[in-house]
């Protein structure tokens, strides 16, 4: 409770340090308040508590996420000092609206009533709107805005909608009694909690409802692809999980059988248009599709993988953001971010290249980087809930995978056919800084796991 | 001392080699790789009277793994063999001036240490990393300092990389598979568990999948011959000297101690492939005109002998599969190196273009053919030894295999020898043809007197493996 309460206080701060004319430090002074909050939130690790009627709940898992949310959120912002430069008088809004994000995500995870949970979904999904549409001089970024406002309200709809339906059914809000009054259940019960499932599922894009992913990861501003692919993702996947633990009893036997589809279904199609693409941020939008895939089968096995789901979410997001500074790095002030913009990347920027390295190997599953042990948890749990045919499925779709990230990689390593006059881009030693950092703690988890698992 | 400390000087090796800069990477990377060849001598002598070099020790608590390495005769052997190529590989690319020195070193060493770590590893999960590493340095370096045009080069590494790691994938089901099991990544654990004969099948082919790819064995072969075509001579040296025999020792480490009550019909089918891609590999390389492609489906054709006394689980065949595995090794980098030589003289890798390099290179024919004849087996030689214990084991499982193990041997000398004859004997060429000096001399006549040493008096390592087998 504590780390929301410094978040809040933390963002009206920045904003009123606009107003007091203190625009430059802005950056540095949010970024130790997230490290501080960080602070706060490990403290509360041992905390069993809950606040206001139960609304939010404080324990281990909640606040590791939460953890976990602040970190992506500090490089983000960190990464936002050199991207939003050519806009430097309007710094104050876009860290502002990614600190709103944060706190939507915390708020997300660490509920105990589902009205907070759609007070998280919402602000996170507003902040988002306004971000993707935020460069509002390329009507991409427009046509992005317009297309996840539509599509996303339309889902919050459909959550609401379920949320009243499960009130009807329980009389209640609060998740414990949800959980526990299962048993003599009307049908509007499992109704209810299929749309809240189905209207997460699309906040995660999982097939068939990722038809606005691509458009909108293309469209937007790359910092605010980097922060969807990654801690929106991220973050929905951890309510996703939380409330399909809530409602597990009382869902329809068959629901399991259509998680198994849409599953294998998300995996294959994410995989299968990412080879077709040549557009950096599309390509990185439908991987992250099949990795959602991914994380979705931690649902199968849901009481005891929820450490797994920590440490896949933590490989993805920070090799995500690895992958993501080499991109903002190289297609800054591009407007078609092409593979091929990546040619001979690795003699103009070697450590560059490295960073961008070191995100695809640990996207791809190669052993020692961090979203090796991701899969062989996941591999190894859903192997033991008896689903040997999805394993062998997923080890399929992994070796697909592999195929359009090396692309990458490879054309980063390879030589330019001409001499690249423009050599020097701006903002090199921050993204290459915040890169390093991620693939360091990529390697440091990949080699020890047990520094993320130990903390259960 | 273990054996820990020998990875531990690779990996280092690696990174000092890297930080030498391009003059002296290749020296320091040569220091680093004699090193470990004389602390793994070592170690195997402490073997040999008694103490125990293996080391242990836990990694993970949430799924049981620990990093064990485990070093018996047949470990120790292996690592031998990676440890002692490793400088030779070094220092046969001193004529090739290669740009970036210090990365293709670093990176040679670093491969050196993955594919120790693999020789060593008596941990699932530890093997299965292991494992994984090595291809990402043979990739780098079959892209970056390959022959041929760009275009080519990325289509058989990537065909390597990506045909490679599937097969590894399934294997890692198998592994999880027997980590379900078993609780614990340990192959000592892996050994204990009572498996059903149709679980024993499932396992088989898990692992099968990603050894008939490594090694390679009929018809998973495809990607060998453009890979080794395409790499530089010291990427195909790494490739069939030390990597192939990764998968030839799983075989015997992993594969057939877990499943041991496999059905004959399985065992027959594998046998029977690893005869045909014998003879068909014999076929090719009859046809073939360029060099690399003769010595990389030679090769191919060795290992489907090997591969063919492996799976007759019995124990002569398992004496023979590691005797040979040295032997093939050891003479198929003399060959390739023989054939780099070639190529930096002459500038081609086509045989019909050389000719009556005799008359002017006496010393270079001569190890040419003591090279030939080692690689077919004749008495004298380290591979004669191996061969007729493959050819006695094969005998003991069924007669017929041995009959065309046999006749094998017969297109193998066919095939070398004429390969001898186009590029060596016949008229004098009108280009000239510096003899052998110097380091090239030096190499060769150490790989030779190994060769023929180990072929008169292989008592030493059969000592070795005696206590493994």
């Amino acid at each position: 409770m504590n780390t929301l309460i410094a978040l809040a206080i933390l963002s009206v701060l920045v904003l009123v340090m606009e107003i007091i004319n203190l625009r430059k430090i802005i950056v540095p002074v949010t970024i130790i308040g997230l490290l501080a909050t960080l602070g706060i939130s490990v403290s509360e690790w041992d905390t069993n508590q809950s606040f206001y009627h139960s609304m939010i709940v404080v324990n281990k898992t909640n606040m590791l996420f939460s953890g976990l949310f602040i970190v992506l959120t500090i490089f983000l912002v960190a990464l936002s000092e050199s991207f939003y430069k050519p806009i430097y008088n309007k710094i104050a809004d876009f860290v502002s609206i990614k600190l709103f994000l944060l706190i939507g995500a915390i708020c997300m995870t660490c509920f105990g009533n589902m009205v907070m949970f759609f007070l998280g979904l919402e602000i996170l999904s507003i902040s988002l709107y306004v971000l993707a549409g935020s460069d509002f001089t390329n009507i991409k970024s427009n046509e992005a805005g317009m297309k996840y406002l539509l599509l996303g309200s339309f889902a919050s709809g459909f959550v609401l909608f379920g949320i009243a339906m499960i009130y009807g059914a329980t009389a209640s809000f609060n998740i414990t009694n949800i959980h526990e009054l299962w048993a003599q259940q009307p049908t509007w019960f499992s109704f209810g909690a299929v749309l809240v499932l189905i209207g997460l599922l699309f906040k995660v894009a999982a097939f068939p409802f990722h038809f606005w992913a691509p458009d909108v990861y293309q469209g937007s501003p790359i910092l605010t692809t980097a922060l969807m692919s990654t801690l929106a993702k991220v973050a929905a996947v951890a309510a996703l999980f939380k409330l399909y633990l809530i409602f597990t009893p009382g869902l329809p036997t068959a629901f399991n059988s259509m998680l198994v589809f849409i599953i294998m279904a998300t995996m294959l199609v994410g995989n299968i248009m990412a080879l077709q693409q040549n557009n950096v941020k599309r390509m990185l939008a439908y991987s992250g599709i099949s990795h959602a895939g991914f994380m979705l089968m931690t649902l199968l096995s849901a009481e005891t993988a929820t450490p797994y789901l920590f440490y896949y979410a933590a490989a993805y997001s920070i090799a995500g953001i690895a992958a993501f500074s080499a991109v903002l790095y190289v297609c800054q002030g591009m407007d078609d971010e092409d593979i091929s913009s990546f040619k001979g990347l690795v003699y103009r920027k070697p450590l560059m290249a490295i960073v961008l390295a070191g995100g695809l190997l640990s996207m791809a599953g190669i052993p020692v980087m961090a979203g090796f042990f991701g899969k062989l948890f996941l591999f190894e749990n859903t192997l033991n809930a008896g689903y040997t045919f999805l394993v062998i499925w997923a080890v399929i779709n992994s070796i697909i995978s592999i195929y359009y990230y090396f692309r990458l990689m490879i054309t980063a390593f390879s030589k330019p056919e001409t001499e690249i006059t423009n050599n020097n881009k701006k903002h090199y030693t921050m993204y290459m800084l915040i890169g390093m950092i991620s693939v360091i703690i990529s390697i440091a988890i990949g080699i020890y796991p047990d520094l993320i698992l130990g903390l259960f | 001392m273990n054996v820990n400390f020998i990875l531990i000087t690779l990996l280092l090796g690696a990174i000092i080699t890297y930080l030498s800069g391009n003059k002296q990477a290749r020296n320091v990377a040569t220091l680093f790789g004699v090193l470990s060849f004389g602390m793994t001598l070592y170690a195997s002598i402490l073997f040999m009277n008694g103490t125990d070099v293996s080391f242990v020790s836990k990694w993970m608590t949430k799924p049981n793994v620990s990093y064990a390495l485990h070093a018996d005769g047949l470990s120790l052997l292996m690592l031998l063999l990676n440890t002692f190529l490793t400088p030779v590989i070094i220092l046969c690319s001193i004529g090739n001036n290669h740009k970036n020195a210090r990365l293709l070193y670093a990176l040679v060493l670093f491969m050196a240490f993955a594919m120790g770590g693999t020789f060593l590893a008596s941990d699932g999960l530890a093997y299965y990393v292991f494992w994984e590493l090595a291809l990402l340095p043979i990739f780098a370096i079959g892209m970056l300092w390959g022959n041929d045009s760009r275009e080519s080069r990325k289509k058989a590494m990537y065909k390597f990389f990506i045909y490679t790691f599937a097969g590894s994938l399934f294997m890692l089901i198998g592994i999880i598979y027997l980590y379900t099991k078993a609780n614990s990544f340990l192959l000592s654990d892996f050994l204990q568990i009572d498996l059903s004969s149709k679980e024993q099948a499932y396992i088989f082919f898990a692992f099968f999948l990603a050894y008939a790819i490594k090694i390679p064995v009929f018809p998973f072969h495809t990607w060998q011959a453009n890979t080794y075509e395409k790499s530089p001579a010291i990427g195909s040296m790494l490739l069939s000297g030390i990597m192939l025999k990764m998968g030839l020792y799983s075989v015997i480490r992993w594969q057939i101690p877990l499943t041991e009550n496999i059905s004959s019909t399985i065992q027959n089918t594998v046998i029977i492939l690893a005869l045909i891609g014998v003879i068909y590999a014999s076929f090719i390389a009859l046809k073939s005109t360029n060099i690399k492609r003769i010595l990389a489906y030679s090769s191919m054709a060795h290992v489907g002998l090997i591969t063919a006394g492996a799976y007759t689980y019995n124990a002569n065949g398992f004496q023979g599969v590691a005797i040979q595995m040295i032997a093939h090794g050891i003479v198929i980098v003399a060959l390739f190196f023989l054939a780099e030589i070639l190529y930096q003289r002459y500038g081609t890798y086509d045989i019909t273009e050389m000719g009556g390099i005799r008359s002017q290179a006496v010393r270079f024919s001569s190890y040419f053919l003591i090279f030939v004849f080692a690689s077919v087996g004749l008495p004298g030689t380290f591979s004669f030894i191996g061969e007729f214990t493959l050819l006695l084991s094969l005998s003991e499982y069924k007669i017929i295999y041995a009959i065309i193990g046999g006749t094998t041997i017969i297109f193998g000398a066919y095939y070398m020898l004429k390969m001898f004859q186009t590029a060596m004997l016949g008229p004098q060429n009108s280009k000239t043809f510096k003899d052998v000096s110097g380091y090239e001399h030096l190499i060769l006549l150490l790989l030779a007197l190994v060769v023929l040493f180990f072929g008169l008096y292989p008592k030493p390592i059969t000592d070795l493996l005696m206590t493994t087998l």
